[in-house]
């Protein structure tokens, strides 16, 4: 099977797809002739030309807009939006048009449209670098889903842009050069699906995008010390899919949950709410959660590690549990 | 036809308007969109319309009183037309009489919650509060029924497990559904009823109760009872059932195999006597424990169940007070019964149930004769105890009471 | 022009003052909750507008919408009960008031975030751009809407890309309860039109048939592939803002003035006079649309409220 990045998975999920479905068209700043900020888009407007694969001025909220009214008169549309952060320039559109749309106006139409975007950081300052799904899984309507790998990237995508609802897809700056297998043609792999990515017995660890792989290496340094974990990815927040965790933590009995972003209100409490409801009587131990620092995000490198979960967070809190 | 005016509802949030002043008087015309008065709520102060025409036939709240919204102010109607009768004016449904909620009647036989132990990887359901308060009473979590979600135990269910309550076993069958008898009211079970309940079925079920009955004549106890009491103050004065503590405990002293504990590894056998005295209450029955009954003297014994009762009957007993015993003295004889048998209370393994003193005819000495008779039963757990083991208990408490001065030994 | 469009046209704007009369009735009885935005005054705008737009095109609006859709041919009756918030309204009780919608007839609804709906029509005039479908959109606003900043980008988009809308800006002078005076730099919306290179055309609001006019010329430019065109029509609410609405920010004689303006007394005369109706036919016309809001409203009262089992319908068209 193919070794590929994540970026190229992407891409080809969207070339397989717009050459599948003349209704696909993307839509974004910098993506034609640039290729994409993130390199993702590049090539596409080559072989799709101006009319699919459409530059945008910088105008977050028109740009949502647009394609929501576009999604409703029959196009399938994919809006690249820079970062997350930028997301929230346009959240009134996914919020109060995307997702309700469908609901508000008695099912008579749905909004099948796909905005992609980024967390991430990396010295870019308070304005750039935080991430805000946990926003976005808050509301009834949208699907929200975080890849973490290569091949759950291609076919998630895939799956996103054929369904009929709005989905929020997102992407990690950390992510795109990372690689993995990736079957050639075409597959899919469903929204609202969690995944277990490595089997164990002592404890339950979930995470997802970019904290999959720290928590993955973090796990395979305590098996060589007697201690097996078992990592469970999410993939999806909206749909939350609690039944391999709970299966999972009726076997461990322990659960922690890592999440890059601020820790109040964030993803990880609603997976410990959830878990405690359906799995108290299984719990040994209260479930601990490693997140960001409540900070605004410093520039400074030194204070920037500080906020981003490491490695030795992630191992502190599965000592905690044991 | 008259078409009411009643006080709009001018915005999502207004549930009243007070009339500022009318803009018609009743017998002025008005066509359908006239501004018929002004209205203030609590953020403004607005014209409302006509929604008819015809004559402002009545005004029925003036300028400067409220109304809530929706109630009639005024009517409109055609000149000359009847208004209907303030009397008939369409009343605000009142709203119904809550009716009582069902009352689910927890009948003897019914089986109690599952166990929490279930079958589910065989793992106790209880709450982390439960746990803690049943590890500080070194209860065994395992014989507790839950009561809470999903069956779980909770913290109620193991403070009333170790809570005892001697239920009394009445020779007429319980009715087998209330629904079937007409008339009366329905009134809900208190905590402690359904306490009760549960616990009864609990031992009654599950546990082999068998029972023995000894007849003892207790002219020496009373005579003896008389002595010690003339010389003493009427608070400090001992009772029939303080001799009768006292004769059970030094009898469980010298046959200790009826308060063993029956547990699912094997017999746990008690270092200390307590006795757990059965008091009635207004709505239900409590145990207070008396420790070291066997050693403790006649008085000591009365004068801490008279306290320990008081405080029960008033809501005063402390939790540390009651479900420690190791077995339980039940007395009706205040109430003239003859006898009964009693349900033992769990974790415990008999019981004693007593009964009046009367006047009865004896044949002493081979010669009819009167003697004061009072009968009791020990109900006991055969999985711990025999018959012979029983009687011969039975036999000890006879032989004390009828040879009373060894209690004050 | 056409003298059954006439007919029709006079009868969709009698039709819309009714309606709005009653809706008033009803919600001071509480039978419709929320916020209520009456048309009254500006029946012109929406009858001269929507009926120069043919069955492929499509109409989206504001909140103040219940004359748009019944302009649009939505039957009174499913619009009165989804105001009423009953399962057979429009959008089965769960949108109300501010988003009338029936797709069957591409009236893509009222929106209730100033403002929010023009990047929607942006967009979907886009739709008929990329499956070149010839359709063009008709986009509704009112004047206060062009101070916010989604107003900017959707016609900045338009113009950009060529799109095939028509923006009909309702401009009856006030946001709420603030003046164009005090919300907008430029009190000539038209203005804002040029800014972008849009082509444009103050137009009466009062006079349907200068609407009517004006609108078509709009959508063959942009039927062409000339890309977006711009209306301003000076129009006039009667009523408050919303029904709680004392007015306190407007001249009484301003609106006795305006009201001197009526478009329906106005076009009755005219047709009176031009000989297209007799005052038979608009008696016949004006007792119709009376029975058709006593039964609309009869309907809508009747109807059931939405089954509590269906709450959980239509969060998602994709089940997961």
């Amino acid at each position: 099977m193919p070794i590929i990045t994540y970026r190229e998975a992407l891409r080809q999920a969207i070339q397989e797809e717009m050459r599948q479905d003349p209704g696909v068209w993307i839509l974004g700043q910098n993506i034609a002739a640039y290729g994409g900020t993130y390199a993702v888009t590049k090539g596409l407007f080559e072989e799709f030309g101006a009319e699919r694969v459409r530059d945008t001025p910088i105008a977050e909220a028109g740009i949502i807009g647009m394609a929501i009214g576009s999604a409703m008169n029959g196009t399938r549309p994919i809006a690249e939006i820079m970062s997350i952060n930028f997301t929230l320039v346009a959240i009134d559109q996914i919020i109060n048009h995307a997702a309700k749309l469908h609901y508000m106006f008695g099912g008579q139409w749905s909004v099948p449209m796909v905005i992609r975007t980024a967390s991430g950081y990396g010295q870019l300052s308070a304005t750039h670098s935080q991430t805000f799904e946990n926003f976005y899984a808050y509301i009834p309507g949208l699907k929200v889903v975080m890849p973490a790998t290569p091949y759950d990237a291609k076919g998630m995508l895939k799956a996103a842009i054929r369904d009929n609802d709005p989905v929020m897809f997102i992407e990690h700056s950390n992510l795109y050069g990372i690689k993995g297998e990736v079957p050639e043609g075409d597959y899919v792999v469903p929204l609202g699906r969690s995944d277990v990515k490595r089997a164990g017995t002592d404890v339950t660890v979930v995470a997802y995008s970019s904290m999959l792989k720290p928590t993955l290496q973090v796990a395979e340094g305590l098996q060589g010390q007697g201690v097996s974990v078992e990592v469970v990815d999410l993939r999806s927040l909206r749909p939350l899919d609690l039944a391999p965790i709970v299966a999972s933590v009726k076997k461990t009995n322990r659960l922690v949950v890592v999440e890059e972003g601020w820790r109040s209100y964030g993803v990880g409490a609603e997976v410990l709410a959830s878990v405690q409801e359906q799995a108290f009587d299984w719990l040994d131990a209260p479930i601990q959660r490693v997140a960001g620092k409540e900070v605004p995000m410093p520039y400074a490198k030194n204070l920037e590690k500080l906020c981003v979960p490491s490695e030795a967070d992630i191992e502190a809190a599965i000592r905690a549990v044991l | 036809m008259a078409t009411e005016v009643s006080m709009p509802k001018m915005g999502y949030d207004m549930e009243s308007g007070k009339i500022l002043r009318w803009l018609k008087q009743e017998g002025d015309p008005v066509a359908k969109g006239d501004a018929i008065a002004e209205i203030e709520t609590d953020k403004v102060a607005i014209e409302i319309e006509a929604f008819a025409s015809g004559i402002l036939a009545r005004i029925l709240v003036p300028a400067g009183a409220d109304a809530p919204v929706g109630s009639p102010i005024g009517w409109i109607a055609q000149p000359g037309e009847a208004l209907p009768d303030a009397g008939a004016l369409p009343v605000a449904a009142t709203p119904s009489v809550v009716e009582t909620s069902e009352v689910k009647v927890i009948l003897a036989g019914e089986s109690a919650s599952a166990s929490a132990a279930t079958a589910d990887g065989e793992r106790i359901k209880a709450s982390p509060l439960a746990r803690r308060i049943a590890q500080d009473r070194s209860i065994d979590l395992g014989s507790i029924s839950g009561t809470g979600p999903g069956g779980r135990i909770v913290k109620r269910d193991v403070e009333a497990f170790a809570a005892p309550v001697v239920a009394l076993e009445a020779s007429s069958p319980v009715p087998a559904s209330v629904s079937a008898i007409a008339g009366g009211v329905v009134k809900p079970f208190s905590a402690m009823r359904k306490a009760i309940a549960r616990r009864m079925v609990e031992s009654k079920s599950p546990v082999p109760h068998f029972y023995v009955t000894m007849a003892v004549l207790m002219d020496e106890a009373l005579a003896l009872r008389q002595r010690i009491n003339e010389k003493l103050a009427k608070e400090d004065r001992i009772s029939v059932n303080d001799l009768i503590i006292k004769a059970c405990a030094a009898a469980l002293r010298k046959h200790p195999g009826l308060q063993a504990v029956y547990t699912p590894e094997g017999l746990q056998h008690p270092d200390t006597v307590s006795i757990s005295v059965a008091v009635a209450l207004e709505d239900g029955l409590i145990a207070p424990d008396i420790h070291d009954a066997d050693i403790k003297s006649v008085g000591a014994i009365g004068n801490e169940v008279r306290d320990k009762a008081a405080r029960a009957r008033s809501g005063g007993l402390s939790p540390e007070e009651y479900g420690r015993g190791t077995f339980t003295v039940s007395n009706l004889g205040m109430y003239g019964v003859e006898s009964f048998t009693a349900i033992i209370t769990l974790p415990q393994s008999a019981a004693i149930a007593v009964g009046a003193v009367a006047a009865e005819a004896v044949v002493k000495d081979g010669q009819l004769a009167i003697g004061q008779v009072m009968r009791f039963t020990v109900s006991a757990d055969h999985r711990i105890t025999d018959g012979a083991g029983s009687a011969q208990f039975a036999a000890e408490v006879k032989r004390l009471l009828e040879n009373p001065y060894q209690l004050l030994l | 022009m056409d003298a059954l469009l006439q007919r029709e046209m006079y009868r969709q704007m009698l039709l819309i003052r009714q309606f709005e009369e009653k809706c008033a009735e009803l919600y001071a009885g509480a039978k419709i909750g929320g916020f209520l935005h009456l048309y009254i005054g500006q029946e012109a705008v929406a009858v001269g507008a929507v009926n120069a737009f043919g069955p492929g095109d499509d109409i989206i609006t504001h909140y103040r919408d219940h004359g748009h859709a019944l302009a649009r041919g939505l039957e009174s009756g499913p619009v009165m009960a989804e105001l009423c918030g009953r399962e057979t309204g429009v959008c089965k009780g769960r949108g109300g008031s501010m988003h009338i919608a029936d797709v069957s007839r591409r009236m893509w609804g009222g929106y209730a975030i100033v403002g929010g709906h023009l990047p929607l029509a942006v967009g979907l005039a886009h739709g008929h751009q990329y499956r070149k479908t010839g359709g063009v959109v008709a986009c509704f606003f009112g004047d206060a809407s062009t101070d916010i900043g989604e107003f900017h980008e959707a016609m900045n988009f338009a113009a950009l890309w060529k799109l095939p809308c028509v923006f009909i800006c309702e401009n009856n002078l006030y946001g709420m309860g603030v003046p164009i005076t005090m919300n907008s730099a430029v009190q000539q919306i038209v203005e804002k039109a040029r800014a972008y290179g849009m082509p444009s055309e103050r137009v009466d609001g009062m006079d349907v048939e200068a609407v009517h006019a004006a609108t078509l010329k709009a959508i063959a430019h942009c039927r062409a592939g000339d890309g977006p065109y711009f209306l301003e029509t000076m129009t006039y609410r009667f009523r408050g803002h919303s029904m709680a609405d004392p007015e306190l920010y407007r001249d009484k004689a301003e609106v006795e003035e305006w009201k001197r303006k009526d478009p329906i007394n106005a076009y009755r005369a005219l047709l009176l006079t031009k000989n297209v109706l007799s005052e038979a036919d608009a008696a016949e016309i004006e007792s119709s649309v009376t029975a058709e809001v006593e039964a609309c409203a009869r309907f809508a009262l009747e109807s059931p409220f939405p089954a509590e089992s269906s709450l959980y319908d239509h969060v998602y068209a994709t089940p997961v």
